[in-house]
């Protein structure tokens, strides 16, 4: 029962804490801002040269102003909100209209949840494997190589290393495709052609993103377990003659990686952010370069729409990673 | 303060840092001196790869690229100086209460804070940015990003006031009578502001980071020369495709070394500032 109201509890409330925070955010800004949503997108169709007479852009106001929820006070609007994101309804798009939001978020919603969870869990591993190892044998030469090399990539945004690898891999030396989540033409289907042209297209985005997931995860896992070999039962299970490998992994590196579950949680937004913008770069078919696509159409209600449901899913797997984590850390489950 | 820097320059990695530092702070301060307006397109002839008269090349808009990466360097980091001076001012004050506070303000404050170290602020900033788009100058920018970018130092302060708080010149300083205002500035300051400084460097890669990333997806205004709008423009010219590298690099590889020499000052500061590893580096230094 304790262990429902010290962790459980706690964790759940935070989850709702995020999400209020977050949707607020979303809710507000573009009503504090000068600009209106309503008036920009009729001055839009009216630039682009199309002459309407006055009573058709007063019906067009009318029918914009109740389908961006701006009918009613501000307590209305903030209240009808939430309703529709209950309901899962972020309203039609309005440069592929009447295509509903939701529609165009679910079917780039599984590419990038397909690259986002296997970098996140093979860079993760990787990344703590190698910086557990490093930070065990500090001395040697090749822990301080994989040391300095990381050093230099820890701090590039993904952006500019993701240009980089196109720059040397599509263009310098043409081995892998610069663009798209599968040849044009090719059927989808679950055939191995199609699986392997598949993972060929997503190698170099993937690639960018697991590299620069390693380094981060190498750094702090280093620092970490550099710190537990200082530790009393460390030095009792060398001067018992224990295995080295032994040590390394089973009192080291396995305890290094309970803070390295919570480090994980807190940094999956990050991490969701970079993949939005390496897909931008590869032109990978999933929501970073929807969300591309719809800053440069001012595709106004699919940005909310995004934006609105990433504050959600990365809350709820922030969440779901806190959870998971009693089943490694026995000091938690027994309190 | 000297015996400070001396002490740093013997660390390898500070040295380097240091050494680009200056440099790229150089080419700002030459931007000042540039024979050539940036904002005017068709100053030199296009197209041109690195050569004497242009070291760096030209663009496809006629910019020379050597002088206008110096304006772009000086927006950057005036910008990144911008959000990350304003957000060290909400984290300190975050922190300083929480910490000091306690209880029921401190939970409150610190489950906003932690949203905003969850939150995916990436999509929220798109979304902000690409509302306000037109009116998005240096300072807007750098005050949108501030509004973000404290939570975790936020966090960093919080826990310093918190050990400090137990600490035995805190009850001497309240049995004396000295007031609260007082006792925050003139005994925790001290303490807070090595945090400060190596957050602030922390601070300025993730504003440098999210600056390039919005300009280079047009949601900044792209007139105003700053790596991430030079990189948006040579992807917009489709420089790569057309083979005018160095173009496309020159932005690339400055954006590289200013976020390494960055980072590595700001580990080798921290490093520096805690004095554990001091020992340890000194223990180094005798065997």
């Amino acid at each position: 029962m304790l262990f429902i109201k010290r962790y459980l509890l706690p964790r759940i409330v935070q989850f709702l804490v995020v999400i209020f925070v977050g949707i607020t955010i979303v809710f507000f800004v573009p009503r504090l801002t000068p600009v209106d949503p309503v008036q920009q997108v009729i001055s839009q169709i009216t630039s682009q040269g199309a002459f309407l007479d006055p009573a058709a852009v007063d019906a067009l106001r009318q029918s914009l102003t109740e389908m961006y929820g701006l009918e009613g006070s501000m307590f209305q609007q903030y209240f009808a909100f939430w309703a529709r994101l209950f309901k899962g309804d972020f309203g039609p798009s309005l440069f592929q209209f009447p295509i509903p939001v939701m529609d165009l978020i679910m079917n780039s919603l599984p590419w990038t949840a397909g690259l986002l969870i296997t970098t996140t869990i093979i860079s993760w591993i990787i990344g703590n494997i190698l910086g557990g190892l490093a930070g065990y044998f500090k001395n040697k030469a090749w822990a301080k190589t994989l040391d300095n090399i990381s050093m230099v990539l820890r701090p590039i945004p993904y952006y500019i290393f993701a240009l980089l690898l196109l720059i040397l891999f599509a263009y310098l030396l043409p081995i892998f495709p610069s663009a798209g989540g599968y040849s044009v033409g090719r059927r989808i289907g679950f055939n191995w052609p199609f699986i392997s042209d598949l993972l060929i297209h997503s190698f170099l985005p993937a690639m960018s993103l697991v590299i620069l997931g390693i380094a981060a995860n190498f750094m702090t896992m280093k620092l970490i377990v550099s710190n537990i070999v200082a530790e009393d039962y460390v030095m009792y299970a060398k001067a018992g003659g224990l295995k080295e490998s032994k040590i390394a992994f089973k009192y080291v590196i396995k305890n290094g990686l309970l803070p390295q579950i919570t480090g994980l949680a807190l940094s999956l937004g990050q991490i969701f952010g970079g993949a939005l913008i390496t897909e931008i770069v590869f032109s990978y078919p999933g929501l970073g370069t929807l969300l591309y696509g719809a800053i440069n159409s001012g595709d106004y209600n699919l940005i909310m729409g995004i934006t609105s449901l990433s504050v959600i899913g990365i809350a709820g797997a922030t969440l779901l990673v806190d959870l998971i984590y009693p089943l490694f850390d026995p000091r938690i489950r027994y309190r | 303060m000297l015996e400070a820097f001396k002490e740093l320059m013997k660390d390898g990695r500070f040295r380097f840092a240091f050494i680009v530092i200056c440099v790229l702070a150089f080419m700002s301060i030459l931007s000042f001196f540039s024979p050539y307006d940036p904002l005017r397109w068709n100053v030199v002839p296009r197209d041109r790869p690195p050569s004497l008269k242009h070291i760096f090349g030209t663009t496809s808009q006629g910019q020379d690229l050597f002088w206008q990466s110096t304006f772009a360097i000086r927006n950057s980091l005036t910008i990144a100086l911008i959000a990350s001076g304003i957000s060290r001012v909400i984290a300190i004050i975050i922190g300083l209460v929480s910490g000091y506070k306690g209880g029921t303000v401190d939970t409150v404050l610190m489950s906003i804070n932690d949203s905003f170290v969850v939150m995916p602020l990436l999509p929220i900033l798109i979304l902000i940015a690409s509302v306000v788009r037109e009116n998005l100058n240096m300072v807007t920018l750098g005050i949108i990003l501030s509004l973000f970018g404290w939570a975790w130092d936020a966090r960093v302060i919080r826990s310093q006031i918190l050990s400090l708080r137990e600490r035995e010149f805190t009850y001497t300083a309240i049995l004396s009578g000295t007031r609260t205002f007082n006792l925050v500035v003139k005994e925790y300051f001290p303490f807070i502001i090595p945090i400060i400084f190596a957050t602030l460097i922390n601070n300025m890669i993730w504003a440098t980071g999210m600056e390039v990333t919005l300009a280079i997806l047009g949601l900044s205004n792209t007139e105003i020369p700053t790596i991430g709008t030079m990189i948006h423009w040579a992807v917009n010219y489709q420089s790569i495709l057309l083979g005018y590298w160095w173009w496309i690099l020159t932005p690339v590889i400055i954006s590289v070394f200013l976020f390494v020499a960055l980072y590595l000052l700001s580990t080798s500061l921290s490093e520096y500032l805690d004095p554990r590893t001091r020992i340890q580096r000194i223990g180094k230094a005798k065997e």
